[in-house]
């Protein structure tokens, strides 16, 4: 089973709550940060990584001795990432997509292959925990790319937990699109209701069951829960807003370390949403 | 003119809190919402549009069902697995990257491509002066582009009405659409926040804006929720000879201000937090003038 953990607003506690169910879950139970421009659970969960592979896109190369300007990957490349103009040919491979249409569509063979590094998975284990996530390479924009190198690693038959990435743009897609079910985390604030109205609006395009857990409960107004209400959607758990939990958070420690107490429930969500 | 764009590496440090209240105290500045992913400062600045424009970018493979003969050269060639095949051809627009490869190379024309509509941009005026800002689409995609789009049209306006400053709210993260928002920046304020993951955070956009050499200014919100947190941040900056400009105190008056959708600075004038914000902007503008 594949359950993300999403928000849309970034900083309502995705992490907290993804690390919390990894930590409460029993049997065979994989972690799997999707954050891959800013990866946080290893800060919490302190996994030992013992592989790393290096994530890879194919960029063209323009080789001029073959080459005859007759401009057709140029046209074909709808990203702008070559141009031609005379006897001139450029290719700029940080503007790639890697769709390969430049490679195909070149009578003269004189386009090579080259690499362009998107980042690295890493993988380990914490405990008992399967650990796995993604690192953006600075500088690199497209994280769609590396995310899916990092769901190649899910392990069949494992509970997996997906750590999205705030936003609600392709990057969360790539993360959340085949889960089995999703948790969004918000928080009581105008900031998290407009953001949470916009994760609901994809998660239902894409068709994923879903519920809501709101973090930090106490700090602003009660509008998140009059609008799931409204809408029919459940509120899973309210974890309350606590300076402990800011202290802990503070340390690295994870939720379910500082408030022992909350473990009970993190399990209890995990039954009902197996079921 | 000068540009500076609000970052953070992590989603909720403060940073919308931040350019609420710069939104009040900078004077002579165009303001520009380029966090299009989740866009939350129109929450706080009262936008009143004046204009709404059609965000137009891309293109989505379709096929025509009845010039399709079911060959699969379209699901061979597909790159992002965005194609399937029954009796005809199917593409998936949400896994559809808009390469265009399937319909050059379909041989009965069977695939065009349309136009995508992603969302809208605007601009508005607020009582704080004007703004830009946009809309995307549910689960579109092209943020990079709406970012530049948002900013670009910021600087154009600001430019005709003579104003000194654009502040940009920009992305959480570091991908596509805060690379989008650096281009051309005159400085990066970041805001960040005294815990393990504000500090990892923030270390690798320092690494961003070095590797596109753009001086960037720190600001620790909450600093005072967590104190040797908040030095390891400035130990951090220190190394890396980037300056704390300001440490923010935890006050509950921004969630009061957020609730009532005000930027704190007008609300709470006087709070601890308005009067460390304003010392930001201080610091900020006399470095940068």
């Amino acid at each position: 089973m594949k359950l993300a953990v999403a928000s849309g607003k970034g900083g309502t506690g995705k992490t907290t709550v993804a690390v919390s169910l990894a930590l409460c879950a029993t049997g065979n139970v994989q972690y799997m940060d999707c954050d891959v421009e800013e990866p946080n659970g290893h800060l919490f969960l302190k996994p030992q990584i013992t592989e790393r592979i290096t994530c890879k896109v194919t960029v063209p190369v323009i080789n001029e001795e073959k080459c005859t300007y007759c401009g057709k990957c140029r046209d074909i490349c709808r990203f702008n990432a070559i141009t031609v103009f005379g006897k001139t040919i450029m290719a700029f491979p940080e503007l790639c997509h890697a769709c390969r249409g430049c490679f195909l569509v070149c009578d003269e063979k004189a386009i090579d292959e080259g690499e362009r590094e998107v980042g690295v998975v890493e993988k380990g284990s914490a405990g008992s925990i399967s650990f796995c996530h993604g690192k953006l390479r600075i500088g690199e924009a497209m994280s769609p790319p590396l995310i899916k190198a990092v769901k190649k690693h899910i392990i069949k038959d494992a509970l997996v937990i997906l750590d999205a990435p705030p936003g609600t743009t392709c990057p969360v897609i790539a993360t959340v699109k085949d889960a089995d079910y999703v948790i969004l985390v918000t928080e009581p604030t105008p900031f998290g209701l407009n953001d949470l109205k916009l994760a609901v609006g994809v998660l239902r395009k894409l068709d994923i069951p879903f519920s809501v857990i709101i973090n930090r409960h106490g700090i602003g107004d009660d509008r998140v829960e009059r609008w799931c209400a409204e809408e029919g959607i459940d509120i899973k758990m309210k974890i309350p807003f606590d300076r402990k939990i800011a202290e802990g958070y503070a340390k690295a420690q994870p939720l379910v370390e500082t408030r022992t107490d909350l473990r009970a429930s993190f399990e209890q969500l995990l039954e009902e949403i197996r079921q | 003119m000068k540009e500076i764009v609000v970052l953070s590496g992590k989603g909720g440090t403060g940073k919308t809190t931040m350019m609420g209240s710069l939104a009040v105290i900078v004077p002579d500045k165009i303001i520009a919402d380029c966090d299009v992913d989740a866009a939350d400062l129109h929450l706080l600045l009262e936008p009143e549009i004046k204009e709404k424009h059609d965000f137009v970018s891309g293109v989505e493979a379709e096929v025509i069902p009845d010039k399709c003969t079911g060959c699969g050269t379209c699901v061979e060639l597909c790159k992002w697995e965005a194609i399937t095949l029954d009796e005809t051809a199917y593409v998936e627009p949400l896994d559809c990257e808009g390469c265009g490869v399937c319909a050059h190379f379909c041989p009965e024309e069977a695939i065009m491509l349309k136009d995508k509509h992603c969302g809208y941009w605007f601009k508005s005026e607020t009582p704080y002066g004007p703004f830009v800002h946009a809309q995307l689409g549910i689960g579109e995609e092209n943020s990079g582009k709406l970012v530049s789009l948002v900013k670009n049209k910021a600087k154009e306006w600001g430019e005709e009405l003579g104003k000194k400053w654009v502040i940009v709210d920009g992305a959480p993260g570091i991908g596509c659409p805060v690379i989008a928002s650096l281009s051309g920046a005159h400085a990066v304020l970041l805001i960040t926040e005294p815990t393990p993951s504000g500090l990892h955070d923030m270390g690798r956009v320092l690494e961003l804006t070095a590797h596109f050499k753009i001086p960037t200014f720190v600001c620790v919100n909450k600093w005072d929720l967590h104190p040797e947190g908040a030095k390891a941040i400035e130990d951090h900056c220190d190394k890396n000879n980037v300056a704390v400009i300001g440490h923010l105190p935890y006050d509950p008056c921004v969630v009061k201000a957020m609730v009532q959708g005000k930027p704190v600075v007008s609300l709470f004038a006087d709070s601890p937090v308005s009067v460390a914000i304003k010392e930001v902007w201080q610091k900020l503008s006399s470095i940068l003038s």
